[in-house]
């Protein structure tokens, strides 16, 4: 139990010395899911509008396929896009194996069906409101989309912090494409999992402790921003 | 036949003489939905430049009528005609409506009326002077910038009223748009609705309320279980219904709040 309170003690004091390891993993392991994120709202967002809002051939199939994909286990993407961007893969004269690059296109694989799939519950819900009206008032598909978009922004924020908060915390997926390689692909939750059998104990209990708060954070901007869309009564 | 109408002594509902022509009609019209027949053979004929009022009991049909002639639901059979043509994307642009239970969007309630008029294709230089008339008409301008969604149910309903005018209809249909409005709130969305009529606009109105019948409509006609059962001018409707449906409703409604319906 000593050990363990020494372990904190040191941890805690890495933070505090704003360590230039720690801080360039953190930074990475953001810059990685942020990226990430952002790419997957992009792509994630209008799929899952466009197939919330209209009955559009093969609408059931989507579905269906955007949930299944939402509960993807990370090593498998981890695999698939181990193998594509691998020397003999299709994919490997872009040489982007062990890149933050390959980390982002694995991250982005996981979280799009995420994005997607919760996009279009929410635009779902909300066109069963507004169908009539928008009918009655001759709005065309693309106004539409945009419209629901907007009007449903509240919870479509929630819908990428959900994102965030999945991409950030996953380990198997980055560690098999990206590696771990010190300075160039080590992010946090891969920092943890293989520091910690070497015991470098007070590292990896840094970048936990810097995990649990950014989950805390997640969660507060999460609830601030069901409490401002309250106040707005855009609920 | 005109000159034979005249020459007998006290006609008991005097014949609205030019008649004005159809805008909308229907013949045949029947809608089916979870098994049943919910709208049954049902004719009507909306004549242009006219208030006709819609009447009948709770679940008589009087909402999916007007569904149906605005084009929202698909017929089972028979067909909507605008001008005597099938209704085509110019007819339905001619139209607007105000729902029984009012949508806003989740935006302000100036942002609401842009979005609107932006899908009725008007430039942005002509829309805020538009929608700044029709809200101070309302009486809805201090509230301009509040989200529509915070705004009381009378409120919302008149901001419905005044968003369906700005988009500058024909043909308006409102269902029961001052129920469950004060008295002022009312007369706020009646005055409204009169406004729209000088200008020409051609209203379909459901209301329960026969004094409000009498103010403002011309045209009554009375549904009852799916079917137009009495067409007719409202004084004449409302004074000697011939249908044994709506003399029972008038009747009911009488019985069961005595006075209220006293015509003003
Ligand atoms: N989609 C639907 N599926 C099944 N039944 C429906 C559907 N829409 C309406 N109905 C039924 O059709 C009947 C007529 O409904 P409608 O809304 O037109 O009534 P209404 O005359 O407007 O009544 P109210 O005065 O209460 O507004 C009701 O019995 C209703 O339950
Ligand atoms: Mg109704």
């Amino acid at each position: 139990m000593g050990d363990f309170w020494g372990t904190m003690a040191e941890a805690i004091s890495l933070i505090l010395q704003w360590d230039t390891d720690l801080i360039g993993i953190i930074a990475l392991s953001l810059r990685v899911t942020l990226t990430a994120v952002a790419i997957a709202c992009v792509i994630g967002l209008p799929l899952g509008a466009v197939v919330g809002a209209f009955r559009i051939p093969g609408r059931t199939l989507v579905t269906v396929v955007l949930n299944a994909l939402m509960g993807l286990p990370p090593v498998v993407v981890g695999l698939i896009v181990y193998l594509m961007l691998s020397a003999s893969g299709p994919l490997g004269p872009l040489q982007l194996l062990y890149t933050p690059t390959a980390m982002i296109i694995a991250q982005t694989i996981l979280v799009t069906p995420i994005v997607a799939a919760l996009t279009k519950q929410v635009v779902e819900d909300l066109h069963g409101e507004y169908a009539e009206q928008f009918a009655s008032l001759g709005v065309g598909r693309i106004d539409r989309v945009l419209a629901l978009l907007w009007d449903a922004r509240y919870s479509l924020l929630t819908v990428a912090l959900a994102g965030f908060g999945r991409a950030v915390a996953e380990v198997g997926a980055v560690l098999i494409v990206g590696g771990n390689i010190n300075h160039v692909t080590r992010v946090m939750t891969t920092t943890i999992a293989l520091e910690t059998s070497k015991g470098n104990l007070q590292l990896a209990l840094a970048l936990g402790i810097v995990l649990l708060v950014l989950a805390f954070c997640v969660n507060a901007a999460v609830m601030a921003v069901r409490a401002s869309a309250v106040r707005a009564a855009y609920v | 036949m005109c000159e034979a109408l005249r020459d007998t002594p006290m006609p008991p509902t005097p014949v609205a003489a030019p008649a004005s022509p159809v805008l909308v009609s229907a013949a045949g019209l029947c809608f089916d939905a979870g098994g049943k027949r919910l709208i049954d053979d049902l004719d009507i004929r909306i004549r242009e430049g006219r208030c006709s009022v819609i009447m009948g009991a709770n679940g008589a049909g009087k909402s999916l009528l007007l569904r149906l002639m605005h084009g929202l639901l698909t017929p089972s059979a028979g067909e909507i005609r605008w001008r005597g043509r099938p209704m085509d994307r110019a007819a339905r642009r001619a139209q607007a409506m105000v729902f029984q239970r009012p949508v806003m969007l989740r935006r302000s309630v100036l942002a609401n009326l842009r979005f609107a008029l932006s899908v009725r294709g008007l430039r942005a230089g002509d829309r805020d002077s538009r929608i700044f008339e029709a809200l101070r008409r309302a009486r809805l301008e201090d509230m301009a910038h509040r989200p529509a969604r915070v705004l009381s149910g009378g409120e919302q309903q008149r901001l419905a009223v005044v968003r369906a005018l700005a988009c500058d209809p024909e043909l308006l249909f409102l269902d029961e748009p001052t129920a469950s409005l004060d008295p002022s709130s009312a007369q706020a969305v009646e005055d409204l609705i009169a406004h729209a009529r000088a200008r020409g606009v051609t209203v379909v109105m459901i209301t329960h309320d026969p004094a409000q019948a009498r103010r403002l409509g011309e045209d009554l006609h009375f549904v009852h279980s799916g079917q137009v059962v009495e067409s007719g001018p409202v004084q004449a409707v409302l004074d000697h219904p011939r249908s044994e449906a709506a003399q029972a409703w008038l009747d009911g409604r009488l019985f069961v709040a005595p006075g209220q319906s006293t015509p003003t």
